[in-house]
C-alpha cells in the first residue's frame, strides 16, 4: 500500500481525484515488491509441478490450488499497475507495453491450466507456465522501470 | 452407428456397402489416422501445444504492436517477427488438427522454423548492424529463455518419433491417460 504523507483519512475526501502523481519512488517498490513476490510463487509453483513431471504424475486438486494463487497474485498485480499508471506513473517502456505485458502474465498460468491432460505431460505444461511467468516478471520489472537500481 | 446417416462422411458411408474385408481395412486406416491424430497434439504434444500457443500470442502482439507503433524504427526486425508468429500459429494449428498431412506439413514447418532461427540467430551475432531491433530469433531467441531453438528441435524430434513408432505406441499414452 501507498502511504498517504498526510495520513488515510484524507482519502475518503479525495476519492473521486486521484492526486497527480504519488510517490513515484513509492510505487515502483510496490510493484517490484509483488514482482519478487509473484516469481517466487511461480518458481515454486514450476519447481513443484516440475516434482510432479518427473514423478510420472498428473496435477493434483493443490497443484491447481498452487495455480490459483500465482494466478491471483499476478491480478494483484496488474490491479495495482492499473491503479498507478491511471494515477500518474509512466512506465519506461510504455503504459500499452506494461499493462499488455501484466495481462498476458496473469493469463498464462490459468491458459496452461492442465485440466485436459491428465498426465505427466500436464505438470510439464504447469512446470512450463511457471517458468515463464517468472521470465515474464523480469520483463515487466524492466518495462515498468524501477528494475536496473 | 447403425443408422447410415449421409452427413457423417464418407469413411464410415463406403464402409456400409463395402465387403467385411473392405470394412476391416477401412477400420484399419481409421485407427492408424486416429492413432497419429492422437499423438502430435496429445500427451508430450500438448506441451508443444501449449508452447507454440504461447509463442504465436507472444510474437504476434509483439510484432503487431511494433509494425503499428514503430514500423519505421526497425522493420526488417519486425517484418521477423511477423513471419515467425505467422509460422507459429500455423504450426500449432496442424498439432491441434492432427493426422498424417498435417504430421508432415508442421515437421516441414518445424525445419523452416529450426533455419529461420540458426539463420537469424547468427546474423545477428555475425552482422548486428542489420538488425535494428530485437526479433524473436535474435541471439537464438535467448530473450525468450532459448525456448525459440528449443521448440523446434523438440518439435522434429517429437513429429518423427510420431511417425515411426505408428499406431501402436499410442496405447501405453493412453493407458497412462486414463489412469
Amino acid at each position: 500500500m501507498v502511504s498517504h504523507p498526510s495520513g488515510g483519512r484524507i482519502e475518503s475526501r479525495h476519492a473521486q481525484c486521484f492526486p497527480p502523481s504519488p510517490h513515484p519512488r513509492a510505487a515502483a517498490q510496490v510493484i517490484g515488491a509483488l514482482t519478487i513476490v509473484v516469481s517466487v510463487a511461480a518458481l515454486l509453483l514450476a519447481a513443484w509441478c516440475g516434482l510432479a513431471t518427473a514423478r510420472d504424475q498428473p496435477t493434483k486438486d493443490w497443484h491447481m490450488i498452487g495455480m490459483a494463487v500465482v494466478t491471483v497474485l499476478a491480478l494483484a498485480q496488474l490491479v495495482v499497475g492499473i491503479v498507478q499508471v491511471s494515477s500518474g506513473h509512466k512506465p519506461t517502456g510504455g503504459a500499452v507495453v506494461f499493462l499488455a505485458y501484466a495481462v498476458g502474465t496473469m493469463l498464462i498460468v490459468p491458459a496452461g491450466m492442465s485440466l485436459v491432460e491428465r498426465t505427466r505431460w500436464g505438470s510439464a505444461i504447469a512446470t512450463a507456465g511457471g517458468l515463464v511467468v517468472a521470465a515474464l516478471e523480469l520483463r515487466l520489472v524492466q518495462v515498468w522501470g524501477g528494475g536496473h537500481g | 452407428m447403425a443408422e447410415a446417416k449421409p452427413e457423417q462422411g464418407t469413411p464410415s458411408g463406403s464402409r456400409q456397402g463395402l465387403s467385411t474385408q473392405g470394412e476391416a481395412e477401412g477400420k484399419a486406416r481409421n485407427m492408424t489416422q486416429g492413432g497419429t491424430k492422437h499423438k502430435i497434439g496429445e500427451g508430450p504434444g500438448r506441451l508443444l501445444v501449449s508452447l507454440y500457443g504461447l509463442f504465436t500470442v507472444a510474437a504476434g502482439s509483439r510484432a503487431v504492436y511494433q509494425l503499428l507503433a514503430q514500423y519505421h524504427k526497425a522493420p526488417l526486425s519486425y517484418i521477423l517477427s511477423a513471419f515467425s508468429a505467422a509460422l507459429y500459429a500455423f504450426i500449432l494449428v496442424t498439432l491441434v488438427r492432427g493426422g498424417e498431412s498435417a504430421r508432415r506439413i508442421a515437421l516441414a514447418c518445424c525445419g523452416v522454423e529450426l533455419a529461420g532461427v540458426l539463420v537469424v540467430g547468427t546474423l545477428t551475432i555475425v552482422m548486428p548492424s542489420a538488425f535494428h531491433d530485437q526479433t524473436v530469433w535474435s541471439y537464438y531467441g535467448v530473450d525468450y529463455l532459448g525456448i525459440p531453438l528449443i521448440l523446434p528441435v523438440t518439435g522434429i524430434i517429437w513429429l518423427r518419433r510420431a511417425a515411426q513408432q505408428g499406431g501402436t505406441a499410442a496405447a501405453p499414452a493412453q493407458l497412462t491417460a486414463d489412469a
